[in-house]
């Protein structure tokens, strides 16, 4: 009785054995897939299951919380796991990894629509070393730029009746809107996200958009320069149309109070349209870059690329990765992408049905500018974004000039950025 | 026999010793060797001695670094005064157990089993600009801009009076149970004397209750040392407005893991501070509670 159980036993492992390893055969390959855009996770498993029927690879889309995804990934990649494909955030935050040898670099022979996107957006996965600057480590996904999103029923409310077209006109209405008791803008300094935002809406035009950005990257010029001061001082100047007790509004504060229609304009990016329309259907708005100085003159659309798919340098399955990555890269895919997710798509050349959204890809096309303090500043503590935004906190508090916030912005990036070192 | 009770003791302490040494202090002394390394991102590279110091120490971060201490410090300050000081009248009030004082010590203990992040957003819900019933009220009366935690010059000091609201009733129980314990012979024998209710409270009671004040200063300290949780609740992850409410804790938070938004870090230096807030709080501690005893007298 004992001997044929111990049998019996001997039998059913073995035929576990050859089954798990029939299993273990058949198997397609499984690629794991995290990200922190939890909202997106009926698309990407839709697009997994796209991706299997056309190479019969298998995609498991894995979402985190937003504020918890650095954390969460970085820790997994330093501990030798994490997934095949990581969804990286863009610049600094991707140059991070990529410097630490997290991820696998990818060039246009594996990938080749990576020939079709702007090298600004490229820029952004791009490491920060001396050599992993010039490795490109995924592919961007989003493009996001910011303008002013106005309220029409307040303009038409406060009697304007045509947007703007200079710049003067333009602070001329802020003024109109306030006479007729209405918020002008919704933005406040608290945790200084929307004047970094409003001075990439502003700033460009004062401190010469895309040539400046080109001179201050390369280290030809720095902060202390007469135009980049002076769209600090613009920028900060546009207070006097905040909202009441503004000091306390913060970026949140200042889109709900937009959204619920309280303000006039709000400055913030297309990656917000779904906010506003999931939390106000009825809210009628617009996009405008800020109009140029002068009738006719240039302005800029700040933008950037909002992240990028990159793949674990210590992935099992390489090759599927790539194909993957290579789907991801697709006009088929794009298109789906600025669809679906009311996102413009770092495809170039995809149609958004959103009127608003397509409006921001359009003057994007025309005005676009790299969004400078994120595309260009920040790769290391501090970088130019927290500086930028607690020097324009000080100067609306009348605590800090313009030209003492550009001097603290040269001195504080010069401890990381090489070409300020001189 | 001594040897025999030894061991058990050994036995019975094991388990408890070995946990700390796992999870307490081989972690701290991990930390402390993080801080002699350079890193790339969560990535250990070479060996630096105390290049991460020297770097605290220097700018940029050292310019944080001394405002999120001062900020520590203030709050150290503004805690003793505020929180500590109303509970030791709160302390007086019930022990003198006016008409419903069991109702009123439920009352004053209350907010402190309250979750922190939970009042942190309450409080944040009732200063919020554009729908807050304090901001309306304030309105009202003819503040035109209010906005507390907005505003540097009054943002540290509203989340050390939220702070107070949250724990005032820890020292407040603390203090009774101290007034409760110390006989009634020496209230009698002062009264005999002579002696004035405010005598009887400075000579008195307040000398017995030097071994309540030692916990509560030391307790005090260490929480503010560490001060977190309101903070990143209510101010933000950057000690918001402009680093005014930026603490010790906050910054290592921000090097250590990075602000969601801008992914970048500085894991090396987030060690050096966490074991610059190690000595603090050890040292401080130690100090504190060694002068405090001194001061205690037999009851």
């Amino acid at each position: 009785m004992r001997m044929s159980l111990r049998t019996i036993g001997k039998v059913l492992a073995v035929g576990w054995a050859f089954l798990i390893a029939g299993m273990a055969l058949a198997q397609p390959v499984t690629l794991s897939f995290w990200s922190w855009r939890v909202e997106d996770k009926e698309f990407y498993d839709d697009i997994a299951k796209q991706f299997e029927k056309q190479t019969g690879i298998k995609v498991v889309f894995t979402p985190y919380k937003n504020t918890e995804y650095n954390t969460i990934i970085s820790s997994a990649l330093a501990a030798g796991s994490g997934p095949d494909i990581i969804h990286t955030r863009a610049y600094g935050g991707l140059a991070q990894l990529a410097d630490a040898g997290y991820l696998l670099p990818i060039d246009a022979k594996q990938v080749p629509n990576l020939n079709k996107f702007p090298s600004s957006l490229l820029s952004a996965a791009r490491g920060f070393k001396d050599d992993t600057r010039k490795k490109i480590y995924g592919v961007p996904f989003a493009t996001q730029s910011l303008g002013f999103f106005y309220n029409k029923d307040l303009l038409n409310r406060a009697g304007i009746k045509e947007l703007p077209e200079t710049w003067p006109e333009f602070k001329a209405a802020l003024a109109k809107i306030k006479a007729a008791g209405i918020v002008p803008i919704a933005n406040g300094p608290k945790d200084g996200i929307s004047l970094e935002q409003i001075f990439g809406v502003v700033g460009p035009m004062f401190y010469g958009g895309t040539d400046y950005f080109r001179d201050v990257t390369t280290g030809k010029k720095t902060f202390v320069d007469d135009g980049f001061i002076k769209a600090l001082e613009e920028t900060a100047a546009l207070k006097e149309f905040f909202p009441p007790n503004y000091a306390g509004i913060g970026y949140p504060e200042g889109r709900t109070l937009f959204t619920n229609g309280g303000a006039a304009f709000f400055v913030t990016g297309g990656f917000d349209i779904a906010f506003f329309r999931e939390n106000n259907p009825k809210l009628n708005f617009g996009f405008m870059p800020a109009p140029p100085l002068t009738r006719g003159g240039r302005t800029y659309v700040s933008t950037f690329a909002d992240g990028n798919y990159s793949i674990n340098a210590k992935t099992k399955n390489p090759e599927a990765a790539i194909k993957f990555l290579n789907f991801l890269s697709t006009q088929e895919f794009g298109q789906q992408f600025t669809e679906k997710l009311a996102q413009a798509s770092a495809v170039p050349g995809t149609k958004a049905k959103d009127p608003v959204l397509a409006e921001v890809i359009e003057q994007t096309g025309y005005y676009g500018t790299p969004y400078l303090t994120l595309v260009g500043f920040r790769y290391a503590t501090p970088t130019g974004t927290e500086l930028m935004r607690s020097g324009l906190q000080k100067m609306i508090l009348g605590q800090a000039t313009g030209r003492q916030v550009a001097e603290e912005m040269t001195k504080g990036v010069a401890t990381w950025f090489k070409p300020f070192q001189r | 026999m001594r040897f025999q009770r030894n061991l058990w003791l050994v036995i019975f302490l094991a388990p408890a010793l070995l946990l700390m040494l796992v999870f307490t202090i081989l972690p701290a002394i991990n930390a402390l060797s993080f801080s002699l390394y350079s890193w790339t991102s969560f990535n250990r590279e070479g060996f630096v001695g105390l290049e991460n110091f020297r770097k605290l120490l220097s700018f940029p971060f050292r310019d944080a670094f001394v405002s999120a201490f001062s900020h520590n410090l203030l709050a150290f300050a503004g805690l003793m005064v505020i929180q500590n000081g109303l509970g030791l009248l709160l302390a007086y009030a019930l022990w003198r157990q006016p008409p419903f004082f069991k109702f009123f010590r439920v009352t004053v203990f209350l907010p402190v089993i309250l979750s922190l992040v939970v009042v942190g957003f309450l409080w944040l819900l009732f200063f919020d600009p554009l729908i807050g019933p304090l901001t309306k009220a304030a309105n009202a009366l003819g503040i035109t801009s209010f906005a507390p935690l907005g505003d540097p010059k009054y943002a540290l000091l509203t989340l050390i009076l939220v702070n107070a609201w949250r724990w005032v009733g820890f020292p407040t129980l603390v203090f009774l149970a101290g007034l409760n314990s110390i006989s009634e012979e020496y209230y009698e024998a002062a009264r005999l004397d002579g002696a004035t209710e405010g005598q009887v409270f400075r000579h008195v009671m307040l000398p017995l209750l030097a071994p309540a004040f030692t916990i509560i200063v030391i307790l005090t300290f260490i929480g503010a040392m560490e001060w977190f949780e309101l903070p990143y609740v209510m101010a933000g992850v950057s000690g918001n407005p402009g680093g005014a409410t930026d603490t010790m804790g906050l910054m290592f938070y921000r090097l250590a893991f990075g602000a969601a938004s801008e992914s970048t870090s500085n894991v090396g230096v987030a060690a050096a501070i966490s074991v610059v807030l190690f000595v603090i709080v050890g040292v401080g501690s130690a100090l504190g509670s060694l002068y405090l005893r001194r001061r205690e007298v037999e009851g």
